[in-house]
């Protein structure tokens, strides 16, 4: 499939290069020469060197044939110009990076239905809304929720975990928690496990289970705790704004501190339920100050990675019970990870995600299409929910019945209201949602399960 | 550097020349040539043993390459690929001299067309064969080949195509690489098979048209009479002359024709400064030979089929230039400099080098009277960035050092100024036929091994573009740290 990808910045190039991985025809547009010369040598795409809402730029980019045109320069006008030019000269589908709160409000839908955009994506509302699941699940590293109360949730094992040496068969005996460990990430390695997979202390688990089910995990764990209800937040950027009102929405308490006086003001004037402190978070003494040793969380947002990852350490040094730090590079990531720091959220990627999504639903327009995609793992395994069509032929066959692809796993179903852990007996039906997790990739059809 | 991956995309185009190996060895076979079908299977098993140990051996942990990859893998590849190339001649005892086996087969991949042998017509079948078949896998490129059919080679291959493809600025033409050295491929194929049909017609049997094809198709050059193209019907000459032509022309201009963009095809400057040389350097020729022929349309077609042969650094011959007046083999002897179009099979300096210089001096000239004045270079429609401006006068000096170095060192054989002269240039810039000892009735074969030697070095020079080789027989490329 053609896809066009305007602006190379940071999430432009996360998203182009998952795209190549999934095998699309990827052509960039970016004004800057140096840019497209260095993306057109490091990923195999067209660069095309211009502004991204001209006529003729789009028109050089070959917009009449490409499926979908995915805008996600830093400005938002620009990339809904370029969307709305590029729908009128025949592109598909088009995808638009609007990131100002202001236009992420009611008017939203009005602009989406008149500019004719299939869809707009906030990457700072999105990274907030995972912040805020993770602020609600404290003890887990990631958070995706599926339905109303489903979950699956990324846990790192502790040393002398109570889970270390058990095989899956034993721990279902053992503890009768109704949840499945669908996927174990050990050092580089990747596993999908079946039932005499033994687990080990410094494991990487993704579990899905209800969320009760998920709190008694935990508790089993040692590691349960209430959500965080008193959250220190550094940096006031877009995703610290957006993440700032949920949280005084769901009653928590936030206090956030910024170096920048206007953006304080900022902040105070759109937040008047959060207190505001003008300061570097990067002096110890300011972080004790202000109580960094009462907070529940410490969330760190800064735009710079090397210093949020440097202060996250020091708020985990100083016990405090969640901290969890932004990073956008990947490099940066593992080392922070080495650090102790488990808990890195990565906003480009879940970008990267829904776009993957986006293009294996338009690949597949008949059957039971995708309709959420998220990469587990730091991108060695996927997590799928389809919808059960009713033409589907696997419906009604019990699983054990079923030839499932090897690496591959039903992790799920949700069926009106309830929620299913599925066994051998189980099977799925028209309507349902079903969850499969695989570390096999491309799948973009539910059909593609078995094999 | 990542050694692995150099060394594993060598065994693969060895592996493919082996293939590439099977079809002489078919003509051999229709002919009845079996001692020549042993040879082409020997060196096909050979080829083929020796590409699959090397990816054996190398087993890459990675498949990053970089731009230094790239380069070092092209000038391997294809020095590799001359290596086994040649052996049919030796085992054959048709040329059973390694230098000068070598030097064929360089002469072959590069497109030169510069040939050792005194008499053509004595050879088999399949060797001719094999002469011209290489020009046809040079012109395009063996690596784009590879490119093209291997699949997920490396996801940086766009480094290979870009230190294998000629000219300052190599773009992609669709968004893949592999599909990129596809289209190229099949445009390659579709106007060879169009020349074939068209000698066809003329009244040529299928074996002499492909020769001849494969010959004009890669610019390379190799015929298979004595006399190169001379003895053929006016019609054959015109449509050589043609597609000479065609073949020197940039071949993403035929991509934006298939993709019916003909109003950018037609508006590239290069293409229009190419047409003009081709037109003015033939309407020099045809009024100065005038006499010579007697009747204009004889001139013409003559003095066409030479500009044509020469611009587009073919070697086809249809008369001896070498009897001409010295301004027109002046003028034959810069044209070979120039060459043709970037992207297309040709070699030479290439027009869009020239056109670029021509304005840098220009603009330079224009700083002199206007100190201060501030002017971008524009090419094709859109302005030059100074790497690749300083990428092409650096070209320049580079082109310039090697022509004199390789002038020098030939210099050794102690023949006249002009035979050695024209040698090197023509050798460096993969046209074949130079002037008075390497006349067009001539050949190379009164050099020396030594001599042979460098000027099959000074071929593979021409065609990769310097770098390549210069990079790939450097100590410091393969030091470790």
């Amino acid at each position: 499939m053609k896809i066009i990808v305007t602006g190379c910045g940071k999430i432009g190039t996360e998203i182009l290069c998952c795209l190549v991985a999934e095998g699309h025809d990827v052509v960039v547009i970016d004004n800057n020469p140096a840019v497209v010369e260095e993306i057109t040598t490091i990923y195999d795409v067209m660069g095309v060197c211009g502004n991204s809402a001209d006529c003729d730029t789009l028109e050089e980019a070959g917009v009449k044939d490409a499926e979908l045109i995915v805008a996600v320069t830093d400005s938002d006008e620009m990339n809904m110009l370029s969307c709305f030019l590029a729908s009128r000269m025949g592109a598909g589908h088009t995808i638009a990076r609007i990131r100002n709160p202001e236009y992420n409000d009611n008017s939203l839908g009005f602009m989406l239905k008149h500019l004719e955009l299939s869809m707009a994506i906030n990457p700072e509302l999105m990274a907030a809304k995972e912040l805020y699941r993770l602020l609600k699940l404290p003890s887990a590293a990631k958070v995706e929720t599926f339905g109303k109360n489903f979950e699956m949730v990324e846990v790192k094992l502790k040393n002398e975990s109570v889970l270390d040496g058990l095989s899956l068969i034993e721990f279902r005996k053992k503890y009768q928690i109704n949840l499945l460990i669908c996927v174990v990430k050990r050092g580089e390695e990747v596993f999908i496990p079946d039932g005499n997979f033994i687990l080990r202390s410094g494991d990487r688990i993704g579990i899905t289970a209800r969320t009760a089910e998920i709190m008694n995990f935990f508790k089993l764990l040692g590691v349960g705790r209430k959500r965080s209800k008193n959250v220190m937040i550094l940096g006031a950027s877009k995703t610290a704004f957006y993440l700032a009102k949920m949280l005084l929405e769901g009653g928590s308490k936030v206090k956030i501190i910024e170096l920048d006086p206007n953006k304080c003001a900022q902040f105070s004037e759109a937040l008047p339920g959060a207190v505001i402190i003008n300061g570097d978070g990067a002096r110890q003494e300011l972080l004790l100050e202000e109580g960094i040793n009462e907070t529940d969380a410490f969330v760190s947002l800064t735009g710079m990675d090397e210093e949020n990852i440097l202060i996250s350490y020091y708020a985990a040094s100083q016990e405090v019970p969640q901290v969890i730090t932004k990073a956008n590079r990947q490099e940066f990531v593992v080392m922070a990870e080495k650090l102790g720091l488990d808990c890195i959220v990565t906003p480009k990627k879940h970008i990267a995600d829904v776009l993957v999504r986006y293009a294996r639903g338009l690949e597949n327009s008949l059957g039971s299409k995708v309709e959420t995609l998220y990469k587990l793992m730091d991108g060695k395994a996927e997590l799928l929910e389809f919808i059960v069509q009713s033409d589907c032929e696997l419906n009604g066959v019990s699983f054990k019945n079923l030839n499932i692809k090897k690496n591959t796993r039903i992790a799920g179903i949700i069926r009106g209201r309830k929620v299913i852990i599925p066994s051998g007996d189980d099977c799925m039906l028209a309507g349902d949602r079903v969850i499969v997790v695989s570390s096999n990739h491309g799948m973009n059809d539910l059909a593609d399960i078995v094999g | 550097m990542n050694k692995s991956m150099v060394f594993k995309i060598t065994g693969i185009i060895l592996q493919i020349e082996a293939l590439l190996l099977l079809l002489p060895a078919v003509v051999s076979l229709l002919y009845r040539e079996l001692n020549i079908v042993l040879a082409f299977l020997i060196t096909a098993v050979l080829a083929a043993v020796a590409g699959t140990v090397l990816r054996l051996v190398f087993k890459p942990k990675n498949d990053l390459i970089y731009s230094k990859e790239g380069l070092v893998i092209v000038a391997l590849g294809w020095v590799a690929m001359s290596l086994f190339g040649c052996l049919p001649f030796i085992i054959s005892r048709d040329i059973p001299n390694f230098f000068d086996a070598f030097f064929e087969t360089v002469s072959g991949f590069t497109t030169t067309g510069a040939s050792i042998l005194t008499n053509v017509e004595a050879l088999s079948r399949g060797t001719i064969f094999w002469r011209s078949f290489t020009h046809w896998i040079g012109g395009m490129g063996v690596l784009v080949f590879v490119t093209a059919i291997i699949p997920n080679m490396s996801d940086r291959s766009i480094h290979i195509i870009k230190a294998e493809m000629p000219g300052p600025i190599v773009g992609k033409l669709v968004p893949r690489v592999k599909d990129t050295s596809r289209v190229l491929y099949l445009i390659y194929i579709a106007m060879t098979v169009v020349q074939i049909i068209l000698l066809l017609c003329g009244g040529l049997d299928l074996f002499e048209s492909s020769v001849l094809s494969f010959g004009t198709a890669g610019t390379g050059g190799f015929a298979m009479k004595n006399d190169s193209i001379a003895s053929y019907s006016p019609y054959i000459q015109w449509v050589i002359t043609v597609f000479m032509l065609i073949f020197g022309v940039n071949f993403n201009l035929y991509y934006l024709c298939l993709i019916r963009r003909f109003r950018s095809a037609v508006k590239s400057e290069e293409l229009w400064v190419y047409l003009s040389v081709f037109a003015i350097s033939t309407g020099i020729i045809t009024v100065s030979v005038l006499d010579s022929f007697g009747n204009f349309s004889e001139a013409l077609r003559h003095s066409a089929f030479q500009v044509s042969s020469i611009i587009t650094t073919t070697g086809y011959s249809t008369t001896d230039f070498n009897l001409w007046p010295v301004l027109c083999k002046t003028l034959l002897l810069i044209i070979m400099m120039i060459g043709s179009c970037a992207g297309s099979t040709a070699g030479g300096f290439k027009i869009s080098r020239f056109v670029i210089i021509g304005k840098t001096i220009k603009k330079e000239c224009q700083r002199l009277i206007h100190p201060r004045s501030v002017r971008t270079i524009k090419f094709e429609g859109k302005a030059l960035d100074t790497v690749t401006r300083h990428g092409v006068t650096a070209y320049l000096a580079v082109y310039a050092a090697v022509l004199l170095t390789v002038f020098f060192l030939i210099s050794v054989d102690n023949m006249s100024i002009e035979t050695n002269f024209s040698a090197t240039v023509a050798c460096f810039n993969n046209i074949g036929p130079g002037l008075d000892g390497v006349g067009p009735m001539s050949n190379y074969a009164d050099y020396s091994e030594f001599s042979k030697t460098i000027l099959s070095f000074a071929m593979l020079m021409g065609r990769l573009e310097i770098y390549p080789m210069l990079l790939a027989f450097s100590v410091g490329t393969w030091r470790k740290r």
